[in-house]
């Protein structure tokens, strides 16, 4: 029984933890995409087309990633090139995506779909419990924890993280020093968008193999509130994603034992931990003040 | 050998290169008919430029004169639109500010371009093309920094240092690039005397290295200390070329306006003090964030008829206790008195409404909405003041449009169109307007912060001409400056503020620069604990 839940958990915090680490490179350079939900919706869609068009997951996740990367792009066009409001076109971003992908997906409603492999690491797979459990899950999982190091890497210990943060912090000295702004910026929200198309990815094919309108139900919100949850700093970006996705997991239990828990109340929960955190992060002023982009949300327009 | 020695010859030479075009071999930045336009302004107008090697040159000029277009033609970050740019004799395409740095051009920029949230030695590894490892980097800082006498410790996170430091580590960082021209943007706006004094050091050091120096400054008497050659730029051309160490302040001021400035005058009428007006009494307040800056028990009374200044470096408390005079940020009702009367958690109308006027620093987003027009600007501040601009609670746009036309004419603010939107006016400009606003009521009690940072000689003289009739004429005036040329042209009393503690206001005559930076850097601090005490 604790095993299948850990199961569970792991394939629930899986599309949060890559949707949220992609955002949170975004918001350290300075922007706030709020279209995450539409970008993974367009992403489980294409994902689930590609993929049984041609037989092939891989290239479903690769068109997945695309798909993410194309709506960033004409997010990262519209803010950055032509300086529209960011949550505006974020909102936007969330119901072009929602409505587009119940356009696309209208014919595969019901159509049985493909499930990614799992990969089975060698002599690691067969040890009891701990095996089943770390070491047979699909790429995407894999692949979650990989982009969550790699991406704590690149911002603290390369030139380009220390590039994107500075633009994040305080956009016209980056400008005034040479760094091209919105070059760094467009290339952080294109990253955005492709790990939100890969968890739209991983909803289609791996978490319920098969394509329903809607399917992402409010995931992108969750990441995007993981990213603050996690102050962004990328490992507690893990942390966030295994406490939300257990208590997601917690309300389908508890549904299926019967708790006496209003199940309203068990959804709410990843958000009021949000607030919680919100709340206990801006009592360390300090530290919010490092780790929070200063220039989050607020245009740029260069004045050459 | 001693420096004065060397300091006399290079002078001397500059002032026999006047007369003829100045390049030659020494010449490091040969910059000929640069010329940049903006939209409608031409901001720049064939201008030349010489820059020797081992020079320090003064570039001189109100606002609005180009010279900030100027400098960031040369470190890249504006492109002209004429011109050329010779740099040790080649002709130069500067494309962005990596390029300037590679061909030894490095920046200090008037406002800093630090980064807050990262440390001293990842802010400087950004300005470097090759900063490899930083734990060898921090230490190549500290050696700099220590050898120039600027002190850093790499670890430290910029947004907790104070702006002194926050300055050097520009400087720093520009040395680091190893440049052979430095340009700065109003270095000193920001230091106490005492440091402004260690950075003059420092660049006459440089000098005699061989690195040349590009010095912008409002401050004339520094330009005449530590210049060997100064430009002066009027509407985006060259006005003239001058030694500034046979110059005096007054004939550089002209130079810059091309009129004679009119000279404030102070001491001529003696004040005729009357009655307290605004009464601090023990004002107290805890820091609001970590950044901000604690007021411990701050006492003093302004009385009719008087300037009372207050000095101090920038961040040493005095937003805050401006803030706390205007009713920003509510303090304990004694601590604050208008006319005696407790008004310490009273809003700012209540006070606006009993003769009191606030300019705040921050002209731009605090003193006036920089999206609406300038009578709209107007009716912000002074609702409540009986000027019938808000009748049944409609605005009188007919009033409004006529006060704005009086403060226009009597501050000379100048203007493209017809009451324009704040944002639109250049930072002297919009300067003139929000004091003129608060001038024009009459007000009993006048609190400034910063009257004249940014604005040229002729508009500053204009305002502190305003705010000593404005005390003659029986108002009590508070000037919160970093201008000490300003302080001791305009009070009759100065008080010094450091790290939120207040020392004595003295009368003006019996105060020295020396003494207001010795309190300027702390003493001030035990001068207010003594009083905190009794």
């Amino acid at each position: 029984m604790f095993e299948a839940v850990l199961l569970t958990v792991i394939t629930a915090a899986t599309p949060i933890l890559i949707a949220a680490i992609g955002e949170l490179v975004a918001e350290r350079s300075g922007v706030l995409n709020l279209g995450v939900e539409g970008m993974m919706i367009m992403g489980a869609v294409i994902g689930f087309a590609v993929a049984n068009q041609t037989g092939s997951g891989t290239l479903g996740v690769i068109a997945a990633v695309a798909a993410g990367m194309a709506m960033s792009a004409l997010f990262g066009f519209l803010v950055l090139i032509l300086v529209a409001n960011q949550v505006a076109t974020g909102l936007a971003l969330t119901i072009l995506g929602i409505g587009f992908s119940g356009l696309i997906g209208e014919a595969f409603i019901g159509v049985p779909g493909l499930i990614l492999p799992e990969l089975y690491i060698p002599v690691l797979s067969e040890i009891p419990f701990i095996g089943p459990v770390f070491f047979q899950q699909d790429a995407i999982v894999y692949l979650g924890f990989a982009l969550v190091a790699v991406v704590a890497y690149v911002l603290f210990k390369t030139r380009l993280g220390l590039v994107l943060r500075a633009v994040g912090n305080n956009h016209g000295s980056a400008h005034a020093l040479g760094y091209s702004v919105i070059k760094v910026r467009f290339m952080a929200v294109l990253f955005g968008g492709g790990c939100a198309g890969l968890a739209g990815a991983y909803m289609s094919l791996a978490y319920t193999p098969q394509w329903v309108e809607n399917m992402t139900a409010g995931r992108g919100w969750i990441a995007l509130a993981l990213v603050v949850f996690s102050s962004w700093l990328p490992l507690r970006v893990i942390v966030g994603a295994y406490l939300f996705g257990a208590v997601s997991v917690l309300n389908l239990h508890a549904q299926a034992v019967e708790l006496d828990i209003p199940s309203q109340l068990l959804s709410s929960l990843p958000y009021l931990a949000t607030i919680v955190v919100l709340v206990l992060i801006s009592a360390n002023r300090r530290l919010t003040l490092v780790n929070t982009p200063a220039c989050l949300g607020k245009p740029f327009v260069p004045d050459r | 050998m001693g420096d004065d020695v060397e300091e006399t010859t290079l002078s001397e030479e500059n002032g026999t290169m006047i007369q003829q075009r100045r390049s030659g071999q020494d010449t490091l930045l040969d910059a000929r008919g640069l010329t940049k336009r903006f939209g409608d302004i031409l901001a720049n107008d064939k201008v030349d430029l010489v820059i020797n090697k081992g020079e320090i040159h003064a570039l001189l000029g109100e606002n609005g004169a180009g010279k900030s277009t100027l400098v960031k033609m040369f470190y890249g970050s504006l492109e002209p639109d004429g011109g050329e740019i010779n740099w040790q004799g080649n002709n130069v395409d500067i494309g962005n500010p990596a390029a300037a740095r590679e061909l030894g051009i490095g920046m200090v920029f008037q406002h800093f371009s630090l980064f807050e949230a990262l440390t001293v030695v990842e802010n400087i590894a950004l300005a470097l093309p090759n900063p490899g490892n930083m734990t060898a980097l921090a230490e190549r800082i500290q050696a700099v920094s220590r050898e120039y006498g600027l002190p850093l410790n790499p670890g430290d996170i910029v947004a907790d240092l104070p702006v002194g430091i926050r300055q050097r580590i520009e400087i720093v960082r520009c040395l680091l690039q190893e440049p052979q021209l430095i340009i700065m943007d109003e270095p000193t706006s920001v230091l106490t005397p005492q440091e402004a004094d260690q950075l003059f050091l420092t660049l006459q050091r440089l000098a005699e290295e061989g690195c040349a120096v590009l010095y912008i400054s409002h401050r004339l008497e520094e330009v005449k200390r530590i210049c060997h050659h100064a430009t002066i730029l009027r509407h985006g051309q060259v006005v003239r070329e001058c030694d500034p160490t046979k110059e005096t302040p007054a004939s550089l001021a002209s130079m810059m306006v091309g009129a004679d400035v009119a000279s404030v005058s102070a001491a001529e009428q003696k004040p005729d003090i009357g009655e307290t007006r605004l009464g601090l009494h023990n004002l107290s307040a805890r820091a609001a964030t970590p950044f901000a800056t604690a007021l411990n028990g701050i006492s003093l009374d302004l009385r009719a008829g008087e300037v009372v200044a207050i000095a101090g470096v920038a961040g040493n408390g005095q937003g805050e206790l401006f803030d706390a005079i205007s009713g920003e940020m509510p303090v304990a009702p004694e601590m604050i008195k208008l006319d005696g009367t407790p008004c310490g958690t009273k809003s700012i109308t209540w006070r606006r409404k009993r003769e009191a006027a606030f300019v705040p620093e921050e002209r731009l987003g605090h003193g006036a909405v920089p999206g609406l027009k300038l009578s709209q600007n107007i009716v912000l501040t002074r609702h409540a003041t009986g000027d019938r601009l808000v009748g049944a609670g409609f605005v009188s746009t007919t009033q409004a449009g006529l006060l704005e036309k009086r403060i226009k004419q009597a501050f000379d603010v100048r203007m493209s169109h017809d009451d324009p939107e704040a944002r639109s006016l250049s930072g002297g400009n919009l300067q003139k307007f929000v004091v003129g606003r608060e001038l024009d009521r009459n007000p009993g009690v006048l609190i400034v912060n910063q009257p004249t940072w940014g604005v040229d000689a002729g508009a500053a003289a204009l305002i502190r001409q305003a705010l000593i009739d404005l005390a003659r004429s029986g108002s009590a005036v508070l000037v919160i400056s970093q201008d000490l040329d300003e302080i001791f042209e305009i009070a009759d009393r100065i008080a010094v503020i450091s790290r939120g503690y207040l020392s004595a206001a003295e009368p003006a005559s019996d105060m020295t620069r020396e003494r207001v930076g010795l309190l300027m850097a702390g003493e001030a601090e035990n001068q207010g604990e003594m009083a905190d005490a009794h």
